[in-house]
């Protein structure tokens, strides 16, 4: 066995370590542990992918010394590579943009817990990109939802404290559902890895013993997941959460927290009920009815926000909408357009938000858009990089908005005609709908007034101007160059049946 | 010079322009109305006493006068309906709901359970080769004479060290919500005693009991037994019932009797915030330092060099005793922490 196929278990394993070595460091040095390891997550998972391109296959990796059903297992194929590199990135990123912020919202004894949270998420979240066993999932989408909780709740002021009190109700309703599912499933099956379960499905399925249970099996854990990534009816805990937490976080909630959910549904999909049996029955025709509204309703929720932040929030509830429509038409090409709009969406929703608080430092702190008017004059950088995220979340070409937009609609073209002309049209009023206050927020920014909170000499922090200016980059990246990276989306969906 | 439109303010590009800028809309609008209609009233009013005074002209039309008063009467009666009553209502719908909601879903799921497969039947699909395993062959390949002991910390030892760092990060969630800062407290009370010396702290520690002597003596007598139990349950995890998290949480309950029966001063001299998270640092490090060797052996199917011991005995069942203890001091170091997290805001 090569050194390279260890990485995964090696990068769980300093997660966990430097997230626990971080709680006795001082802030300062919690910071640099936690940004040297997540560098070196990103570099070993960059290896992780190349070896698995090269191969073309997937592998399992065996934790501890007995085979799989019996014991714990990683399976790592491309597409999972993909989105661990892709994770990592981002996360190096969001945090790197807003490590000054960090600083400023949070208190000094308590800093160096910050960057435990942010170790220990980064576990969960690998492990949940990599884990072929069920339980194993949900043990670290326990470690998720309390670290998220404590990201939210970490700024300890008035409303951050309610939104955390929000999302900690949801998310361990969301917790149960799933829990209650699995349970149901292993009752149904008598295993936990993801391919002895599914052989016993389709075994079921072709019997049609159980079919009750296992429809409400279905429902159980995709609502479940659905409440956890804030799909359209579930969303009441997001707007607060994104809103009043400290930038970093909301950046890595928004990109990083939903998305893996999110994934692991798609995992569940393909990987433990089939997708089949899904259409079978039925689930992704609600997906499909709960995304159509969600990416409407979000977005006219958004054209009456008159909080910066809380705007970007409303139409992060349209996009998870879009990402859900992607899965609800239920066909390959929908899915590989869902998961490149993850990638997508993951990149300018990270970038909109560190440029947001860029923005209000220079309004006085105000997140108000009558203070931020010409905010974008004061600091440049910050008024040039949510300039490309509202453009490329309005789907402009050469950005990734478009791209994704562009491989929603080819899938929509080839479902069910009923779905296509649902999804076609939607996509088309979202999209004029995105414009609308999108444009609006870009205006307002770039309208010459307010010069009294003008700040003499203000230099934006450089941290905060290298990632934005990387993030500017990774837009355009993933609007430009989609196409290898769909091949591997598609690799790597071949390679989960 | 242009000329600004009389009804400029009512203007759609107006309006447009105040959402661009992020200005109220529909409260403005809503305000004018509001006023112009105060205005007409009075002047509608005012008209009402020159038309009495100057003989009633009309009857008719000062009939239908009084009657749109009385409209407006009740209007402006009513007007803030939808904020008083019209709560009310909502939430009492949304209360029905919920509960109509709630019941569903239970009769779902207990109809779900229904069709599920027969509680305890042989042919179960639960019952298949993975248990058979750990039956059959658990003694042998774990040296664990627990079964339980042996699944979770050697079979599913991925899962367990998940579930220790649940309780970790869980503990430090408590810590980020309550751990008192000592400089914003001193801080506190100096603003405190320049306002006033005499307002009761709002620390309720003051009122509780002291030197309680039958809790005291009771204390005395049951401590040190609880204390050992727990110790006996963790040592003894891959023998008999029990393991780390058991046992940790009965030394977790010892202590918290001891600090309740002799205050957090005396448990101070032993157990402070350092020894807390020194111990729980250790153990966890210590759990995935051990636990990655293993982990790493087996996948690159190497010999691991721990042994195994002969099942039954005290030293036995490789790695699994001192992940016990690990666990153990974990769990008792949490379970204590979360106590006087909670209780005074610190160790």
């Amino acid at each position: 066995m090569d050194l390279i196929q260890n990485f995964p278990f090696f990068c769980i394993i300093m997660c966990l370590a430097s997230g626990v070595i971080c709680s006795v460091l001082s802030g300062k040095t919690a910071k640099r542990v936690c940004l040297t390891l997540v560098t070196v997550l990103g570099i070993m998972n960059v290896c992780v992918l190349c070896y698995v391109l090269k191969t073309g296959e997937s592998y399992t990796f065996m934790m501890g010394h007995f085979p799989a059903p019996w014991g714990n297992e990683l399976r790592i194929g491309v597409l999972e590579a993909l989105m661990a590199v892709f994770f990592c990135v981002i996360m190096l990123l969001s945090l790197v943009g807003g490590i000054k912020f960090v600083f400023e919202d949070i208190e000094d004894t308590k800093t160096n817990l910050y960057f435990v949270m942010i170790n220990l998420m980064m576990s969960s979240l690998l492990a949940l990109i990599y884990t072929n066993d069920l339980f194993n999932a949900y043990v670290f989408v326990e470690i998720n939802t309390i670290a998220a909780f404590a990201l939210i709740m970490i700024r300890n002021n008035g409303h951050s404290l309610v939104a955390a009190a929000k999302y900690i109700i949801m998310s361990a309703l969301g917790s149960g559902l799933i829990l209650m599912g699995l349970s149901m499933i292993y009752d149904l099956t008598g295993h936990l890895l993801m391919s002895n379960v599914k052989e016993q499905i389709s075994l079921i399925n072709a019997n049609g013993n159980y079919a009750m249970p296992l429809t409400v099996v279905i429902g159980l854990i995709c609502v479940g997941l659905a409440i956890k990534s804030s799909l359209f009816p579930f969303h009441s805990w997001l707007p607060d959460a994104y809103g009043y937490s400290t930038a970093s976080s909301s950046a890595i909630l928004s990109s990083l927290v939903s998305k893996s959910y999110i994934f692991l549904l798609i995992k569940i999909f393909y990987r433990v009920i089939g997708m089949d049996v899904m259409v079978d029955h039925k689930i992704t025709n609600v997906l499909f009815a709960f995304a159509i509204i969600g990416m409407l309703m979000g977005s006219i929720r958004a054209i009456n926000a008159h909080d910066i932040r809380r705007l970007i929030a409303f139409s992060s509830i349209a996009q998870i909408g879009y990402i859900y429509m992607g899965i609800g038409l239920g066909t390959q090409a929908g899915m590989i357009a869902a998961i490149f709009h993850i990638m997508s969406h993951a990149a300018s929703k990270a970038m909109l938000f560190i440029a947001a608080r860029g923005l209000s430092e220079v309004s006085g702190g105000s997140k108000d858009f009558s203070d931020l008017k010409g905010a974008g004059y004061r600091n440049k950088i910050a008024g040039v990089a949510f300039a490309v995220g509202a453009l490329s979340m309005v789907g402009i070409p050469l950005l990734a908005g478009f791209t994704s937009k562009v491989y929603f609609a080819e899938a929509a073209v080839i479902a069910s005609p009923k779905k296509m002309w649902i999804a076609m049209v939607t996509l088309a009023i979202s999209t004029i709908l995105n414009a609308i206050y999108f444009i609006r927020a870009t205006i307002s920014i770039y309208t010459p007034r307010n010069e009294h909170y003008a700040v003499p000499g203000y230099k934006c922090a450089k941290t905060m101007t290298v990632a934005l200016v990387l993030f500017i980059i990774l837009n355009f990246f993933l609007g430009i160059f989609s196409n290898s990276i769909v091949q591997a989306i598609e690799t790597g969906l071949g390679m989960f049946a | 010079m242009s000329r600004q439109r009389s009804n400029y303010e009512n203007t759609l590009w107006r309006k447009f322009e105040r959402w661009v800028n992020g200005e109220d809309n529909s409260s403005m609008e809503a305000s004018e109305k509001h006023e112009e209609k105060i205005q007409r009233i009075s002047k509608e009013q005012q008209q009402d006493v020159v038309d009495f005074e100057a003989t009633a002209e009309d009857v008719n039309e000062l009939i239908s006068k009084e009657k749109k008063r009385k409209i407006e009467a009740l209007y402006r009666k009513y007007e803030n309906w939808p904020q008083t009553k019209g709560i009310k209502i909502f939430t009492g719908l949304y209360r029905a709901m919920a509960v109509i909601l709630c019941a569903c879903i239970i009769a779902l799921l207990l109809i779900t359970v229904s069709y599920l497969p027969e509680f305890g039947n042989a042919n179960n699909p639960a019952n298949n080769e993975v248990p058979e395993r750990y039956i059959e062959n658990g003694i042998e390949e774990t040296g664990a004479v627990n079964f339980v002991a042996g699944m979770i910390l050697d079979y599913r030892a991925f899962d367990t060290l998940g579930e220790s760092h649940v309780l970790f990060i869980a503990a430090c969630c408590v810590l980020i919500l309550l751990r008192a800062d000592k400089k914003k407290e001193d801080k506190k009370k100096e603003q405190k005693k320049n306002i006033t010396c005499v307002v009761a702290d709002g620390n309720d520690r003051i009122y509780e009991p002291k030197n309680d002597k039958i809790l005291q003596k009771i204390a005395f007598i049951l401590v040190p037994p609880i204390i050992i139990y727990g110790i006996y349950v963790v040592l003894n995890g891959h023998l008999s019932p029990g393991g780390g998290f058991s046992g940790g949480a009965i030394i977790g309950a010892g202590l918290i009797l001891y600090t309740n029966a002799f205050g957090f001063k005396k448990t101070s001299e032993f157990f402070t915030y350092k020894t807390f998270s020194t111990v729980t640092v250790c153990s966890l490090l210590f759990y995935a330092g051990a636990k990655s060797y293993s982990f790493y052996t087996g996948a690159n199917h190497l010999e691991s060099h721990i042994p195994k011991g002969i099942p039954g005995n005290i030293l036995s069942s490789g790695l699994i005793l001192p992940l016990n203890i690990a666990v153990g001091l974990i769990v008792a170091c949490t379970m204590y922490g979360f106590y006087s997290l909670f209780r005074k805001g610190g160790m």
